[in-house]
C-alpha cells in the first residue's frame, strides 16, 4: 500500500498522467469541435486506429516518423471526409455513420496489417518510427515542474497547443462564430448564406484531424508500434470526456486531464497485485461515472433552479 | 411497373448488391488467384449441408442480439450493449453448467434463464441511467461492454478455468446443460427453436399489445408519448431489460448450443454484428431472421476464403461498414424515388 | 410599371422527397419598387416557391429570371449576391448570440483573422440610423420581444444589400401596433426603392399595402391582379374557389356547471418574472371560453399548468370537482381532459408511426380497445376508416405514416383523437394554425358540435378571427395575467381588443373575476 502512495505522489505519476491524457484529449477535441457544428463524430475510435496504422506503416517504408505523421494525419482527415460525405450527402445517420467507421476500422485496420506485415496482432516485422520526445530547456531544470512537464512526446505539446488553438478559433474567428451558429440553430446560419454543409464538414475535417493526431500518438509515441485494436476504447473516453466537459474548450480539457488521471492511476494499482483483468476496466469505471456525475449534477442543477422557482412561488 | 412503396426493398438489395460487389473488388485487388478467392467466398458456404449448417448456426447468435438492438433502436435508443452482456451471460450460464448438477431439461433451461436474467439486470443499468438523468447510452453502453469483458475474464481465469485445458477454457460443462442438436450431419442446434421463438414473441410485442405500442411511440416522438400519458421513463427501462434478456439469452445459447467449455478470450463481437442485423431488418422483429442468415452467410464465405485462399476473413469489416453507410443513407437512391412519384403524379407524361 | 419584370419565375415545378407536389406550373413574376403580395391558404405553396426564389430549395423544373437573364440558385447566398433577402416567418436568429453577432453573421468583418467587433457593431448602428429601425447592437437575441427580433431580421437582410425583400407572413406574430409600426418601415423601404415580396393570408393588410396580388391555390398559380381592382371577396373566392368567410351559425350557448375551474394561479419563471399571477376562471358545460392574447403573455404556461406539466405553480386547478395540480399528464388525460397541442410536430404527432398508431393514443390503454394481451386490431383499423371518412382526410389508408399528409390533414387526425374521446374539458391551443382554410372550418365545426353536446372548452388562440367567430365568451391575457372578461364575444370589437392585449386599456380585477362564475 505504502509503495502505491509513493507512486501516486511521485513525479513520474504526474508525467504518466500528461503522457496517457494525449490521445484521450485529442479525442475530446475531436469530439467537441464536431459537436460545436451540431454533428457529433462518434468514429474517434476508428479514425484513431485508422491514422495509428497508416503513420507506421508509411513511416517504415519511408522511414522518417514526420512523414508517417502526415501520412496519419491525412488518412484521419480522409476517414472523416467519407463520413462527412456521408452523413451530409447521403444523410446517412451520423451515429450509424460513427459506429461503421469504428466497425470498418476495428476489422480492417487488421486486414490492411496482414497484407502488409503478415501478422494479425501487431506491426513488429515493420521497422517504424517514433516521433520525438521534447525536453524544454530552462523548464527542465525546475524541482518537481520540470519532471512533470519536461520530456514528453511532441504530440503531448500539440496537444496542448491544439486546446489553446482551438479556444481561439470557436471564440474569437468568423469560422468559429460560423461554427457555433450552425451547431445552435442551422437555419439562421442557411439563411444568411453559411452553407451549414461545408461548415459541418469543416468541422468533421478538423475533428478527423485531431483524432489522426490521437491515433498517431498511440503508435508512434505511446508505443512504437502498432497493434490490434490499440486505441481500446479511448475514443469513446474521448467522447465522455467532451460530455462531462460541458461542450467548452477548458471544461474538456480538465475532464481529458481526470480520466487520464484514472488510466495512469490503473496503471499504478498494478503493484496492488489486484488481477490484471479488473485494473483493465478501471478506465471505463472512471468514465461512466464521470458520465454519471456529469448528467446528475446536471439534473440537480436543473432541480435545483425548479426548486428555486418554487421558494420563490410561494 | 415498379411503385416508390417498393422503394425501401429495392434500395436494400441495391446496398446488399454493392457491398457484395465492393467485396469481389477488393478480393480482385489483394488475391493472387481472384476469381478462385470469389469463388469461394461466394459458393464454399452453400457448398455442403455442413456449411449450411454452419450459416444457420451462427445465424442464431446474430438473430438473438440482432433483435435485442432493434428493439433498441426502435425506442430510439443507441445502445450497443448487447455485446458484454452476451459475454458476460455467457460466463453465467458456462458457471451453472459447470457447477451446477441438474437433471437433462431442466439444466439448460435454468442455465438461459439464468444468462437472460442476468443480461435483464446489467441491461438495466445504462437503461435507468439513461430514463432518470438522460445518460449517454451509447457511451456508457460501451464502456459497460469493456468492463463486463473484464469482470467475465477474470471469472474465467480465476473461477471457472480448467488447469487441465491446454487453452485459456474452463471446465467442462456438465452434458445434461448442452442443448440438444436438431439436424443431423450439422451443429444446429435447438437454440434456433428458441431464437425464433423469441421473434415472434417480440413481433407480436411490438405490433399487437399496448406495451409495444408504447415501446414504439416513445422511439418515434418522446415528446408526443409523454403526452399521451405514456411514462416513457419506465418504457425505456423495460425496453433494456428486454433487450438485456435477449442478448443475455443469446450468450448463453450459444455457448450451451456450440461448445462444451467456455473459452472465449475475447469479446466475440455478435453484439456489434446485432447492430447491423437490426439494420438490415429495418428493426423489424420477422426481417431479423432474414438480415441474420444474409451476415451469416457472407461472414462464412469469408471464414472459408481465409482458409483456403490469401484473403484474410477482416476484410468483412470493410464490407459490414459499407453496408452501415449505405443502408442508412436516407438520400442514396433517393432521386430515383424522386423520379418515380414524379411520374406516379403524372407531371412528367 | 409597366416595364420588364425584374424578377421572373416560368412553369416552376417543385417536388419534395416525400412526394409532396409542393408547386405544379407555377408562374411568377415581380416588377421593381412595387409591394407584390402572394396570396393563398396555407399549404397552397407560397413558401416553396418563395424559398425556391432564394435558393433553399432548388425548382425540380422550370426556369428563374433575373433582370431577363438566366439564373440558378443553388444555395441563400446565391440569392443574397444577386440582392435578394428574405425574413422568415419563424426568425432565423441564433438566440445565444448578440445583435451584432447575429447581422454579421456569415459576413463578419475582420482584423488580423478574428472577428472586428467595433467596425460590426458601427455597421450595424449605420444601417440602424439610416432605416429608422433602433436597436441595441449588444443586447442578446433571446431576451429581445418578437418585434425587435424582426427588426434584426431586416437589418440581417439590408445589410447584405438586399433590393428585394421576401417577406413570410410577417405580421403573424406581431401586435397590431408593431404591425403598423412594420407597415410604415415597409412604405419607408419601398421609397427607398426596394421591392417587396409580401406572403400573407391576412387580406386587409395586403389590400393596405399592396400593388399586386399573386393569388395561389394548391401549388398552382391563379393570376396575378392589381389590387385596387380587387375586393377582398374576389380575392378569397380566387384562393378558394368558393366564398369563404369563417362565419358559424351558433345556436344558443346553454351553459352548465363549471368542469374546470381554476383559483389564483401564479407562477415564477426561471428569471424571477411572473409568468402567471392570480389566474382565475372557470369553463362550464357546453360553452367554449376564447383566451386571447399576443403568443408569449403566458398562454403556454397557463395551458401546462391546467395539463399537469407545470411543476411549481400555485393555485388550484379543478376539473369535475377534482384536484389536478401535481397529477401525471396520464392522470389528468383519464379525468377526461383531452388538449389539442399548439405544435402537432413536436408532441400531437409521431410523424413515422401510422395514422392509426397516432389515433389510438387516447384509447390503446383501455380495456375495450384490448382483447387479453393483445390490442384489437380489427376494432383499431374499423375506427382509424371511420375517422378518416369523418373527417375527409385525404391519405391512403390507415396504415399511412402520418408524416406523409398534408397540414391540414394530420391536423384533423389530432383532433379527431382528442374530440372522440369525448371529453369532459378539451384545451385546444391555436387548433387550426398553420392550416388550410376548409380544414380549419371542419376543425371549428366538430368544436362547435362538441360545445353543443355539452364539452366545456378551452380555446387559445392568436388567430383573431378564429377566437371571435367560435368562441362564446373571451379572456384577453396580457404579461401572466387575464386583463379583461367578456361574458358575450358578441360584444366584443377588434379594436378593444387589441388594447386589451396590448395592455393599454384594462378592466378592474372584480370585472375580470366574474370569468369564475362562483
Amino acid at each position: 500500500m505504502n509503495n502505491f502512495f509513493s507512486i501516486l505522489f511521485s513525479t513520474d505519476f504526474a508525467f504518466s498522467v500528461l503522457r496517457v491524457m494525449t490521445p484521450i484529449l485529442f479525442a475530446a477535441l475531436g469530439a467537441l469541435i464536431s459537436n460545436k457544428a451540431g454533428i457529433v463524430n462518434i468514429g474517434m475510435e476508428g479514425t484513431m486506429l485508422t491514422s495509428a496504422l497508416t503513420g507506421v506503416i508509411v513511416s517504415a517504408y519511408s522511414g522518417s516518423a514526420w512523414v508517417g505523421l502526415l501520412a496519419g494525419i491525412a488518412s484521419g482527415i480522409a476517414i472523416a471526409a467519407l463520413l462527412g460525405f456521408f452523413t451530409l450527402k447521403f444523410k446517412t445517420h451520423i451515429i450509424l455513420g460513427g459506429i461503421a467507421i469504428n466497425m470498418f476500422a476495428s476489422g480492417g485496420t487488421v486486414f490492411i496489417l496482414y497484407l502488409v506485415s503478415g501478422d494479425k496482432g501487431a506491426s513488429t516485422s515493420l521497422k517504424s518510427g517514433v516521433l520525438p520526445s521534447v525536453h524544454i530547456p530552462l523548464l527542465q531544470d525546475i524541482p518537481v515542474l520540470g519532471p512533470i512537464l519536461s520530456g514528453h512526446n511532441i504530440l503531448t505539446y500539440v496537444s496542448l497547443l491544439c486546446v489553446i488553438g482551438l479556444y481561439y478559433m470557436l471564440a474569437k474567428t468568423p469560422l468559429g462564430l460560423r461554427i457555433r451558429a450552425v451547431g445552435e440553430n442551422p437555419q439562421a446560419a442557411q439563411s444568411v448564406g453559411v452553407r451549414v454543409n461545408r461548415v459541418q464538414f469543416i468541422s468533421l475535417l478538423i475533428s478527423g484531424f485531431f483524432a489522426a493526431l490521437g491515433g498517431a500518438y498511440m503508435s508512434m509515441g505511446y508505443l512504437s508500434l502498432f497493434t490490434r485494436d490499440m486505441t481500446a476504447g479511448r475514443g469513446w473516453i474521448g467522447i465522455a470526456a467532451e460530455a462531462v466537459g460541458r461542450s467548452t474548450t477548458l471544461g474538456t480539457f480538465l475532464s481529458s486531464l481526470l480520466f487520464g488521471a484514472a488510466d495512469a492511476l490503473a496503471n499504478a494499482l498494478q503493484v496492488l497485485k489486484i488481477p490484471a483483468e479488473l485494473i483493465g476496466t478501471t478506465p471505463y469505471v472512471v468514465t461512466v461515472i464521470g458520465l454519471v456525475v456529469y448528467a446528475v449534477t446536471e439534473a440537480k442543477v436543473k432541480s435545483r433552479k425548479l426548486a428555486k422557482n418554487l421558494e420563490k412561488n410561494k | 411497373m415498379i411503385k416508390a412503396i417498393h422503394f425501401e426493398k429495392i434500395r436494400t438489395i441495391a446496398v446488399i448488391a454493392i457491398s457484395l460487389l465492393l467485396t469481389l473488388l477488393i478480393i480482385a485487388v489483394v488475391s493472387d488467384d481472384p476469381l478462385r478467392t470469389m469463388g469461394v467466398f461466394l459458393t464454399e458456404p452453400l457448398s455442403s449441408l455442413a456449411h449450411i449448417g454452419n450459416i444457420v448456426e451462427m445465424a442464431i447468435p446474430l438473430m438473438f442480439t440482432g433483435l435485442s438492438v432493434a428493439l433498441l433502436f426502435r425506442a430510439n435508443l443507441f445502445n450497443l450493449g448487447a455485446e458484454g452482456l452476451f459475454y458476460f451471460a455467457g460466463i453465467v450460464a458456462s458457471s451453472i453448467a459447470v457447477h451446477f448438477t441438474l437433471s437433462a431439461y431442466v439444466h439448460p433451461i435454468v442455465a438461459i434463464l439464468a444468462g437472460g436474467l442476468t443480461g435483464a439486470l446489467l441491461s438495466a443499468i445504462p437503461g435507468i441511467l439513461k430514463a432518470k438523468w438522460n445518460v449517454n447510452e451509447l457511451v456508457t453502453s460501451l464502456m459497460f461492454n469493456s468492463i463486463l469483458f473484464g469482470v467475465g475474464l477474470y471469472f474465467l481465469n480465476y473461477k471457472l478455468r480448467d488447469p487441465q485445458a491446454f487453452v485459456n477454457a474452463s471446465y467442462k460443462f456438465h452434458p445434461s446443460a448442452m442443448l440438444n442438436n436438431l439436424v443431423p450431419g450439422t451443429r444446429i442446434h435447438i437454440g434456433l427453436i428458441l431464437a425464433i421463438l423469441s421473434i415472434l414473441a417480440v413481433h407480436y410485442y411490438l405490433y399487437n399489445t399496448k406495451w409495444g405500442y408504447e415501446l414504439r411511440m416513445t422511439g418515434s416522438n418522446r415528446s408526443f408519448a409523454e403526452y399521451s400519458g405514456i411514462n416513457t421513463t419506465k418504457v425505456i427501462i423495460v425496453v433494456h431489460l428486454i433487450a438485456g434478456f435477449l442478448a443475455g439469452m443469446g450468450g448463453s445459447v450459444e455457448v450451451l448450443g456450440m461448445y462444451n467449455r467456455f473459452q472465449w478470450t475475447g469479446l466475440p463481437g455478435y453484439g456489434l454484428d446485432g447492430a447491423l442485423v437490426a439494420l438490415l431488418a429495418k428493426n423489424n422483429p420477422l426481417s431479423v431472421i432474414g438480415a441474420a442468415l444474409f451476415l451469416a452467410y457472407i461472414r462464412i464465405g469469408a471464414d472459408q476464403m481465409a482458409r483456403m485462399s490469401d484473403v484474410p476473413a477482416e476484410l468483412i469489416s470493410i464490407v459490414q461498414a459499407v453496408i452501415i453507410l449505405l443502408i442508412s443513407a436516407e438520400q442514396f437512391l433517393k432521386f430515383w424515388k424522386t423520379r418515380m412519384l414524379l411520374k406516379e403524379a403524372g407531371i412528367r407524361e | 410599371m409597366g416595364s420588364s419584370p425584374l424578377l421572373e419565375m416560368r412553369n416552376i415545378t417543385k417536388v419534395y422527397p416525400n412526394g409532396v407536389v409542393a408547386n405544379s406550373n407555377v408562374n411568377f413574376s415581380l416588377v421593381e419598387g412595387e409591394i407584390h403580395a402572394i396570396v393563398g391558404e396555407n399549404g397552397a405553396g407560397k413558401s416553396t416557391l418563395m424559398k425556391m426564389i432564394f435558393g433553399m430549395e432548388e425548382p425540380s423544373e422550370g426556369e428563374m429570371l433575373l433582370a431577363g437573364s438566366k439564373m440558378r440558385f443553388r444555395s441563400p447566398q446565391d440569392a443574397i449576391d444577386n440582392g435578394i433577402g428574405m425574413v422568415h416567418q419563424h426568425f432565423m436568429l441564433v438566440p445565444s448570440f448578440t445583435v451584432v453577432q447575429n447581422i454579421v453573421l456569415g459576413m463578419e468583418p475582420t482584423k488580423g483573422g478574428s472577428i472586428n467587433y467595433k467596425e460590426a457593431v458601427r455597421m450595424t448602428e449605420e444601417l440602424s440610423a439610416k432605416y429608422n429601425l433602433a436597436i441595441d447592437p449588444h443586447a442578446k437575441v433571446e431576451n429581445l420581444s418578437v418585434g425587435m427580433k424582426q427588426k434584426v431580421e431586416i437589418l440581417k437582410v439590408l445589410i447584405r444589400g438586399a433590393k428585394v425583400l421576401i417577406l413570410d407572413e410577417p405580421t403573424a406574430v406581431l401586435t397590431p401596433q408593431e404591425t403598423e409600426e412594420l407597415f410604415r418601415e415597409l412604405k419607408g423601404l419601398k421609397r427607398e426603392g426596394h421591392t417587396i415580396v409580401f406572403i400573407s393570408h391576412k387580406l386587409k393588410e395586403v389590400k393596405e399595402i399592396c400593388d399586386r396580388i399573386t393569388i395561389m391555390r394548391s401549388g398552382k398559380t391563379e393570376g396575378v391582379f392589381t389590387t385596387s381592382d380587387m375586393s377582398e371577396r374576389d380575392i378569397s373566392r380566387l384562393m378558394v374557389g368558393r366564398d369563404v368567410v369563417l362565419k358559424y351559425d351558433k345556436t344558443e350557448r346553454r351553459a352548465g356547471p363549471a368542469v374546470l375551474r381554476a383559483r389564483d394561479l401564479s407562477y415564477m419563471g426561471p428569471e424571477g418574472k411572473p409568468l402567471l399571477s392570480h389566474v382565475s376562471f372557470s369553463v362550464r358545460e357546453g360553452e367554449i371560453v376564447g383566451i386571447a392574447g399576443v403568443e408569449g403573455n403566458g398562454q403556454a404556461e397557463l395551458v401546462q399548468a391546467l395539463t399537469g406539466s407545470l411543476p411549481g405553480v400555485k393555485g388550484t386547478v379543478e376539473v369535475a370537482g377534482e384536484n389536478m395540480i401535481g397529477r401525471s399528464i396520464k392522470e389528468v388525460r383519464d379525468t377526461g381532459v383531452s388538449y389539442i397541442p399548439e405544435d402537432r410536430m413536436r408532441q400531437g404527432a409521431a410523424k413515422d408511426a401510422s395514422i392509426s398508431d397516432n389515433l389510438i393514443a387516447m384509447f390503446y390503454r383501455m380495456k375495450e380497445w384490448n382483447r387479453g394481451l393483445f390490442l384489437n386490431k380489427k376494432k383499431i383499423t374499423r375506427f382509424t376508416e371511420e375517422q378518416i371518412a369523418r373527417y375527409n382526410v385525404r391519405c391512403k389508408g390507415p396504415e399511412q405514416p402520418i408524416g406523409m399528409l398534408s397540414g391540414g390533414n394530420m391536423q384533423k387526425i389530432v383532433v379527431a383523437r382528442e374530440c372522440e374521446a369525448a371529453p369532459k374539458l378539451l384545451i385546444a391551443e391555436q387548433p387550426t394554425r398553420g392550416v388550410d382554410i376548409g380544414a380549419a372550418r371542419l376543425i371549428h365545426e366538430r368544436l362547435l358540435e362538441m360545445r353543443d353536446d355539452g364539452c366545456a372548452i378551452l380555446l387559445l388562440s392568436a388567430d383573431l378571427n378564429e377566437i371571435l367567430e367560435v368562441s362564446d365568451s373571451l379572456l384577453v391575457m396580457y404579461n401572466g395575467q387575464f386583463v379583461a372578461y367578456y361574458p358575450d364575444v358578441k360584444e366584443v370589437t377588434e379594436e378593444e381588443l387589441g388594447f386589451a392585449m396590448l395592455g393599454i386599456k384594462r378592466q378592474d380585477a372584480a370585472e375580470v373575476r366574474r370569468a369564475l362564475h362562483d
